[in-house]
């Protein structure tokens, strides 16, 4: 529909767009006759660990071969793909951007385990693109520089703001880009068997080909590629489980029947004896730790004392080997000291603490809120806290959409204003057609697991639970907890970031669409990562390096830097993402705030109101993102550690540090427009910026 | 959205980006007023909007596929009015 009416097109650029429709329709084929051929080898017994091995590199290599072909070394390019990505290519190269590895690989995770609170990301990540399509996209591209601390940079016509917006541009790209490099360790080592920090590197090396090779230009022509394989990668899943459930291959229109039976389902669960039975199990290991916190020491010399007992005692019967070792694993894994069996025990009754939660601590799929609105006192407290933490949320990711610069950052290089309006269009359809199929594929599983593996035997469990422990026993587990044989429900442990890639296992699909999906994660993963690492990059290469520093840098040598940048960049994130840290969303999330609080108020304000200036811009910057860091700091138990925080955690109107973009926003609004009424006005020179870039063929 | 004809033919619009920019802000106020309302009011009365729609209980199929279509439509919208909006005025860049 936007691109109806297009009769001033010239010649050259519609010859571009036809090649560009050519070749990506080639591409789609071969990738569906590949995938379809490997299908048919593995009917004919390929081995499934070659499966994946090949999907992977295959994919890999050619990304790296779109990287090689458009390798450039001329700014323009590099910078922003020569200004002359068509909308819908524009619009598909942002959908590959934007969709990372936490909404590829976490997103239908989160739903699963969340129900409707994870319906916050859907709403978040599609609404904030209304805020980048009316309020930044189509300035921005008027303005047409590089960078997002560029346009800062010149309308405050002041260094401050520009120096501001790359300490944000690079916390909050930083951020995300570890979590996308954590995705591809995932992937790669659950497929080829590698160690989780081998598969690190090996994705770093895909990322690295195609943005330091080529920039910009590399970067969009991959990253059409890349959307490409991964909206095949997450539909074909989803469809084939919908037609094996309901028969219809439109799982968006009729998951609604299945999310009834579903519920109906957990009703069922609910009041099932055997899952109280796990459920008191957990609770009886909980409170023996709790017998045992009462005195650790004693309790300590007490373990150690059976355990050594244990020991002595097989080997005085000449027991078999195996279980005099069993016996002596048990002594070492006894604590060293107090403070350690302090630690351990306390962490161990807060685990199976967390495991007394009926339904395996999962709320109703589609109840809205926790706690009741009508309920006793504290369950009004619960409802209203966790209604507020959901609007607080999606305000965080609206926000931080339409500050993101590696989104921002893609106005810049579309042809003209027109097409940058008209891309944000194609990206949001490009993109909604994941989002409206994550929550399908979310209920979908749910009801595979409910009805399927709940229930069945253990001597028949499948094999993909054995495989995904072995990758990370925290992601998955599944033990007889009450020892009947039977599988509870609440002896199940899942985590978010596995749902989509056991999907094809989960659903009993041949191994080629694990491959598939696997090969799509880290396409999602890539795009995502490249984007960032150019963002990061170019923030330093040209806003501090070429800007700021060396003004007469020639050409050639600021593209130097950029790929230097790019690649001490990579590297720390990979030694980041080594840690293994926080789950994927909440990374994502909090580079969301981050970013929410250090761009949205000072571009919006910039673009739509002149008396803003330099110091209300780089003091409302300042506080916003000061006052988002610190919240997190204080409040996110991962963050807590980092930083050492020992003070109590204190949360401001019981908003969850996730959303800590709230007060960010707020108060960057505020101290931006009290600091810019205080100061001296700059209005003369601000209205010629603004009567440029507001006028669509303004010189 | 708000299209009114008649102004296509005054001539004073031409030369004055000021009309142009109005418009531009009230068409941008309206539709963030729409947005505001899926991705704000509608979740916070998701309990009171729970009877079944489709199998969905209401709130839920807004937030996980209502909300998109409106978005992507306000998107769309913005984009072709501007696009007519340009030519109006006489500020639409040169191809």
């Amino acid at each position: 529909m936007p691109r109806a009416g297009d009769p001033t097109t010239s010649q050259l650029s519609s010859a571009f767009r036809h090649r560009l429709n050519r070749i990506y329709l080639w591409y789609t084929l071969g990738f569906i006759i590949f995938v379809l051929v490997f299908a048919v080898l593995e009917q004919m017994g390929l081995p499934k660990r070659w499966i994946g091995v090949i999907f992977l590199l295959s994919t890999v290599v050619m990304y790296a071969c779109i990287g090689i072909i458009c390798r450039t070394t001329d700014p323009a390019e590099y910078y922003v793909a020569g200004r002359r990505v068509p909308a819908l290519y524009n619009g598909m190269a942002t959908a590959g951007d934007w969709i990372s590895a936490a909404t590829f690989i976490g997103l239908a995770g989160t739903l699963y385990l969340q129900g409707y609170a994870g319906l916050a990301f859907i709403i978040g990540w599609t609404g904030g693109y209304c805020l980048v399509a009316l309020l930044i996209a189509p300035y921005l591209r008027k303005f047409g520089q590089f960078t997002i601390p560029d346009f800062l940079g010149e309308r405050y016509a002041s260094h401050l703001p520009r120096i501001i917006g790359v300490v944000g541009a690079v916390m909050c790209s930083f951020v995300y880009v570890v979590a996308q490099i954590y995705g591809v360790g995932l992937i790669t080592a659950r497929l080829t068997g590698v160690d989780f920090v081998v598969g690190i590197f090996l994705g770093l090396g895909g990322i690295l080909v195609c943005s330091f090779l080529g920039g910009m230009r590399a970067v969009t022509w991959t990253q059409v590629a890349q959307y490409i394989i991964l909206i095949i990668a997450f539909l074909v899943p989803v469809v084939w489980l919908s037609v094996k459930q309901t028969g219809v291959p439109v799982p968006q229109l009729v998951y609604g029947s299945q999310l009834q039976k579903l519920s109906e389902r957990e009703t069922q669960l609910l009041n099932d004896p055997k899952e109280n039975d796990v459920i008191a199990a957990f609770k009886a290991r909980a409170m023996s730790y709790d017998a045992k916190l009462v005195d650790v020491r004693d309790s300590l010399a007490q373990e150690r004392r059976d355990a050594t007992r244990a020991v002595e005692q097989l080997k005085a019967v000449n027991a078999p080997l195996g279980e005099i070792q069993a016996a002596e694993r048990v002594l070492a894994a006894v604590p060293k000291n107090e403070a350690a069996a302090r630690e351990l025990w306390t962490r161990l009754r807060a685990a199976n603490n967390a495991r007394t939660q009926p339904l395996a601590g999962m709320p109703p799929h589609g109840q809205q809120y926790e706690g009741d609105p009508n309920g006793n006192a504290a369950q009004v407290k619960a409802y209203e806290e966790s209604r507020l933490n959901f609007l607080a949320l999606v305000f965080c990711l609206v926000i931080g959409t339409a500050g993101l610069p590696h989104i921002l950052m893609r106005s810049y290089t579309t042809p003209s204003v027109r097409e940058a309006r008209e891309s944000v269009t194609w990206t949001l359809l490009f993109i909604g057609l994941l989002y409206v199929t994550a929550p399908a594929l979310a209920v979908l599983v749910k009801f595979e697991v409910f009805t399927s593996l709940v229930g069945s035997s253990f001597d028949t469990l499948p094999a993909w639970i054995a495989n995904w422990s072995k990758v990370d026993p925290s992601l998955l587990s599944v033990v007889d907890v009450n020892r009947d044989g039977i599988v509870q429900l609440g002896e199940i442990k899942i985590g978010s970031d596995i749902v989509m890639l056991a999907t094809p296992e989960i659903a009993g699909l041949p191994y080629v669409v694990s491959g598939m999906v696997a090969a799509g994660g880290v396409a999602a993963a890539l795009s995502t990562a490249d984007g960032l690492l150019l963002t990061i990059a170019n923030a330093l290469s040209h806003d501090l390096y070429f800007k700021l520093i060396d003004s007469r840098a020639p050409a050639a040598r600021r593209v130097i830097m950029s790929k230097i940048m790019l690649l001490v960049v990579a590297l720390a994130a990979a030694g980041v993402a080594a840690y293994k840290p926080v789950n994927i969303v909440f990374l994502v999330a909090g580079a969301f705030s981050l970013a929410a609080a250090a761009f949205f108020p000072a571009l919006v304000l910039g673009i739509f109101w002149a008396r803003a200036n330099r110091w209300g811009a780089g003091a409302g910057m300042a506080a916003g993102l000061g006052i988002t860091t610190y919240y997190m700091a204080q409040n996110e138990p991962w963050l807590r550690g980092v930083f050492d925080v020992h003070t109590p955690v204190a949360l401001w109107f019981g908003i969850q540090p996730i959303s800590a973009g709230v007060f960010g926003v707020a108060l960057g609004f505020a101290v931006m427009v009290a600091v810019s009424l205080l100061t001296p006005s700059a209005q003369p020179q601000a209205r010629a910026f603004l009567d440029r870039v507001r006028t669509p063929n303004a010189v | 959205m708000q299209e009114n004809p008649g102004f296509m033919t005054e001539p004073q619009a031409q030369d004055n980006p000021r009309p142009y920019w109005h418009r531009n802000l009230r068409l941008t106020a309206c539709l963030l007023g729409v947005w505001f309302i899926v991705t704000f009011v509608a979740p916070f009365f998701a309990r009171d909007l729970n009877f079944r729609f489709f199998g969905w209980p209401f709130s839920f199929w807004v937030a996980a596929q209502g909300a998109l279509v409106v978005y992507l439509a306000l998107v769309g919208l913005y984009a072709r009015a501007m696009n007519r909006l340009d030519h109006e005025y006489g500020v639409a860049e040169e191809d």
